[in-house]
């Protein structure tokens, strides 16, 4: 009888072997994954540097001229590729839906958990949720029928632009906040409303001094995160920005984002040539900055423990 | 667990002229839906005086005092019916500022909750909101409070750093500083002492000693020593109701009911 217990003791059993093929599926699930984020990372700089080490265009040219034309060179024979307007463009959008999105967003998140967490919560979490599971091409398409003779009607010029770009993002964007900021609310721990009440603050200054203050960190993950959604967003934004690759004067000119040069262009250079190239550096530009996204994403995480 | 009849109570009556009485209550239903947490319970509370409620748990004890300063308001299907007097009036009827009733009942809970902002922040909270802005009182504010809750020796020369880096009986204390700086009437406590180490626990009873000359104290505690050492009177709940309320030397040693010398004798709870 012992000596059957320590003969078992020292041999492998099914559930060692069960528990070391688990190891294996999740081990090789994951290799795959990261060897898919690498190699995408790998080709999409290894094309977008090449318009830096092949084609010979000057990084800071890149980044700061403002005449996109990738397809014909300049004097002194390199590409025309300056990508200002279009950095400019992916940036304005993006941070004015960011602006006009945080106060509505964080209204709402507080209509839903401080002032009506029942009846409201009920009713506005589907909605939040539907919101988001919209389509882009049908946010765009909204756009193109309604906000541009909108903005035209209102505002002057032909109605794209960056305006009707932030117009579309902003109700684009507005649930994903929403319902993070909800998140973020929720997770702030009862007792602290609790201590403030008991200490004769009213339930405005509750919401405003201490669910609203201890809950920043995840309030501003929530709007980064709208932010690189917008920076990323592309159809959307490009049947309503007006896709000329010039730097916007005023918001209501025809301008253009990353994105809506790299959907309109790619069908349309051949692999390999200097336009090519150049559209991958956009590509580049846009990985790296929802890196950067991600980046600030987690450093502000960090911060919003409980 | 036995069933003990409701008339088989014993509810100390504290003549006014002798006792100045500074909450009391006043035959205190609460419901939660249409369940009846607590049948009727009329208490008086005597100013500068500490009173323990004890009981066993689920007994409407933590429930009762929570209704003291309406803090069950805020929870969704809670019913208080009933009277609690405070200054000649009824706080829980209709039309009392809950907000200005409950700057002077105020409220320590069971875990400790400092807001997670500095020492500093968390005292002057309640004072900023009533419109203190004067740096210097508010100086003088932390520093009386801090020492009135026996933490000022330990934190003073790190007010700007986190509360939540306090250790538990640190924060507690500092719960309980935070709740005397509006410089409330009552104090209402609900085991503050429950989820501390015995020497945190130890200092935390002291610092409600000391405090008992200028606030009139009500103590919520499981822990039966806790009540004998630092209470005046203690009350009994049992089953939402309160079998025995007398002076605390009373219940501990000469029971008047046999519910409560079971328990207080352990011998259920």
């Amino acid at each position: 009888m012992n000596d059957e217990i320590k003969e078992k003791l020292l041999k492998k059993s099914r559930a060692t072997r069960s528990e070391f093929r688990g190891r294996i599926i999740s081990f090789v699930c994951t290799a795959i994954i990261v060897t898919v984020v690498v190699s995408i990372f790998y080709f999409v700089a290894s094309k977008g540097l090449a318009t830096f080490f092949s084609n010979k265009v000057n990084l800071w040219d890149f980044l700061s001229k403002t005449i996109w034309n990738p397809g014909s060179t300049d004097s002194h024979g390199s590409p025309q590729a300056g990508a200002l307007p279009m950095i400019v463009g992916s940036f304005a959008v993006t941070i004015l839906s960011a602006v006009i999105a945080t106060p509505f967003a964080i209204a709402t998140a507080v209509f839903m958990t401080e002032i009506s967490p029942n009846k409201g919560y009920k009713i506005l979490q589907p909605v939040t949720e539907l919101l988001v599971g919209i389509p882009s091409v049908v946010y765009g398409f909204i756009g193109l029928s309604v906000v541009v003779p909108f903005v035209r009607h209102t505002f002057g010029g032909t109605g794209f632009g960056i305006l009707a770009g932030t117009f579309v993002l902003f109700v684009m964007i507005l649930p994903t906040v929403t319902s993070m900021s909800v998140d973020a609310l929720r997770a702030v721990p009862r007792y602290y409303r609790e201590a403030s009440l008991a200490l004769g603050a009213t339930r405005w200054q509750t919401i405003y001094k201490v669910v609203l203050r201890s809950s920043a960190p995840g309030l501003a993950t929530a709007v980064v995160f709208g932010m690189s959604r917008a920076f990323g967003e592309a159809l959307a934004v490009q049947m309503v920005i007006g896709n000329a690759a010039l730097l916007p004067h005023n918001l209501v000119s025809p301008a253009s984002t990353l994105t809506s040069v790299l959907t309109m262009g790619m069908g349309n250079t051949v692999m390999g040539s200097a336009a090519n190239n150049a559209l991958w550096s956009l590509a580049l530009l846009l990985l790296l900055m929802s890196l950067v996204f991600n980046l600030v994403i987690n450093k502000i995480a960090k911060r919003g423990k409980f | 667990m036995q069933n003990y009849a409701s008339e088989d109570r014993y509810i100390k009556e504290l003549d006014p002229k002798k006792h100045e009485i500074a909450l009391s209550t006043e035959d205190l239903h609460v419901f939660y839906g249409t369940s009846e947490a607590i049948h009727g319970v009329s208490l008086p509370f005597e100013r500068f005086k500490i009173t323990a409620l004890i009981g066993a748990s689920g007994s409407g004890k933590s429930t009762y005092l929570r209704s003291l300063n309406r803090m069950n308001d805020n929870i969704e299907g809670t019913r208080v019916d009933g009277k609690i007097m405070y200054r000649d009036i009824d706080i829980n009827g209709k039309g009392v500022n809950v907000y200005e009733m409950r700057k002077h009942i105020g409220m320590v809970f069971q875990r400790p909750n400092p807001f997670s902002k500095s020492i500093y922040d968390n005292i002057t909270f309640a004072p900023k909101r009533n419109g203190i802005k004067n740096k210097k009182v508010l100086d003088e504010l932390v520093e009386t409070t801090l020492k009135q809750a026996a933490l000022w020796d330990q934190v003073k020369d790190q007010l700007d750093q986190s509360a939540l880096a306090l250790s538990g009986g640190q924060q507690q204390r500092l719960c309980i500083a935070r709740a005397i700086a509006m410089k409330p009437d009552i104090l209402l406590l609900d085991e503050p002492a429950s989820a501390l180490d015995p020497i945190s626990t130890s200092t935390v009873e002291d610092t409600l000693l000391s405090l008992k000359d200028h606030y009139t104290i009500i103590i919520v505690t499981h822990n039966m020593q806790q009540a004998g050492r630092i209470s005046d009177y203690t009350a009994f709940f049992h089953l939402g109701n309160v079998l025995e309320y007398d002076i605390t030397s009373n219940v501990f040693q000469r029971p008047k009911i046999q519910a409560t010398e079971d328990y207080v004798s352990g011998r259920f709870g």
